[in-house]
């Protein structure tokens, strides 16, 4: 039988978890994976879960969404134009230096809980996506734009055939890591503004009252949102840049 | 309608590339550049272009003269197949008919579907110059058009611009005599 080595990997992995648990011997500190997947499988089931989930996705990835929108448009007179470029630069590098909490905290004070989210999203994804655009943009091939010159090829034409292609790779990377980080700073900012209904306010009552096994069962909640929503979105851009030839 | 081209200077980091480079050619006529390699053929071509600027010297163009070319470089969307890359230039004066001829008749019919990059080098130059045919302009430059191909594929290649060359300044570059003789064109040869 051919050995699957994800499989094993996962299968090494949980059993080292589940030993420690043993070792242990305290759910309150370590639960095991398997009263992990129980709680799991009993918060699957409530309706709750489910509007929690639904909540915390649609906000943070309207933030992502926002993000990508905020980088491209802003990358785009950036990359035609380095006085842009030169004035964007400190705003792009202070918001990646920043630490997620400041913003969280200083946004509490703007914001309504429930938009945290969203701007912390927004916030996360605009500096890789603007970045990773940016570069994009000034890869696109030399003598293919001289090529739409001499020819007279219109700038849209021109943006679809050229500039898009030499982009994709850049954004792609920078999607890949604008997703993770999306997920883990908005659940953060919900841990912190407690927006009502949402993963991050769950996985704060779980810290409040102890209940490390739903602590457990929500983190895995959020990696596997994160890690689905991930593919899901690169899978779509891998088919645009196989259609597009890239 | 006519290029003309008066006292033409260009250097690159004090080594002279074009020196007192006049000339005149004329619409219906292909006119061929004669040049030893790194002579010159590909920045005088630049100049007319609009893609740099001469020392000295003047171009004189046609009031809103509209270009084709094929560069020194095939130049092509490389991901893409050869439809997408005629179409990419052409936009609506893009003819399938017009286009598929031209493909049959330099080789690349079968090649049709597949993406540029899987192509042979002189495939690539083929629809380069196919391109550079099919697009309408004022001006028609073709830089070495013939590379890489075979004696067959080369005598349809200059049937192809003989036809396409009436009505428009037809200027070319090639190492090979036959090449203009076979085309009736003019000579410049750069000094």
């Amino acid at each position: 039988m051919k050995r699957n080595p994800r499989l094993w990997t996962a299968f090494f992995w949980l059993a080292l978890w589940e030993g420690v648990s043993l070792l242990f011997g305290q759910p309150l500190l370590l639960p095991s994976p398997l009263s992990v997947a129980a709680r799991l499988a009993g918060l699957l089931g409530t309706l709750s879960f489910w509007e929690a989930v639904a909540r915390s996705s649609v906000r943070i990835l309207a933030g992502f969404a926002l993000g990508c929108a905020g980088g491209i448009l802003l990358a785009v007179p950036a990359s035609a134009r380095p006085r842009v470029r030169q004035l964007l630069s400190p705003a792009v590098a202070t918001v990646k230096a920043i630490p997620v909490a400041s913003f969280v905290i200083l946004s509490l004070v703007w914001l309504p809980s429930r938009a945290l989210s969203t701007f912390i999203a927004f916030l996360m994804t605009l500096p890789p996506v603007y970045l990773g655009v940016s570069e994009g943009i000034r890869s696109a091939d030399p003598q293919l734009l001289e090529m739409a010159r001499v020819f007279r090829v219109p700038l849209l034409r021109r943006a679809r055939g050229i500039y898009v292609p030499a982009v994709l790779p850049a954004f792609r990377t920078a999607v890949s890591l604008a997703l993770g980080l999306c997920w883990k700073a908005g659940v953060a900012a919900e841990v912190i503004g407690l927006p009502r209904g949402t993963v991050g306010e769950r996985l704060y009552s779980a810290k409040v009252y102890f209940l490390t096994t739903d602590l457990f069962a929500w983190t895995v909640v959020v990696v596997t949102l994160s890690v689905c929503f991930e593919r899901v979105f690169l899978s779509l851009l891998d088919g645009v840049s196989k259609r597009m030839g890239v | 309608m006519s290029v003309t081209v008066k006292h033409l200077y260009k250097s690159y980091q004090g080594r002279a590339v074009l020196r007192d480079v006049s000339f005149r050619a004329g619409r219906g006529r292909v006119t061929c550049v004669e040049a030893p390699s790194g002579g010159g053929k590909t920045t005088l071509f630049r100049i007319l272009m609009g893609l740099e600027s001469p020392d000295s010297g003047a171009v004189t163009l046609p009031e809103s003269c509209t270009f084709s070319a094929v560069f020194q470089e095939d130049r092509l969307l490389s991901g893409r197949d050869a439809r997408y890359n005629l179409r990419f230039v052409l936009g609506r004066a893009y003819d399938e008919t017009a286009a598929r001829t031209l493909l049959d008749a330099l080789g690349l019919s079968d090649a049709l579907e597949k993406p540029v990059r899987d192509y042979s080098g002189g495939m690539r130059r083929r629809l380069a110059l196919i391109r550079a045919l099919l697009m309408p302009s004022d001006v028609l430059i073709l830089d070495e058009p013939f590379t890489g191909t075979d004696a067959q594929t080369r005598r349809c290649a200059l049937d192809a611009v003989r036809r396409y060359a009436a009505g428009r300044v037809t200027l070319l570059a090639t190492h090979t005599r036959s090449d203009a003789n076979a085309l009736d064109a003019d000579t410049v040869r750069l000094r």
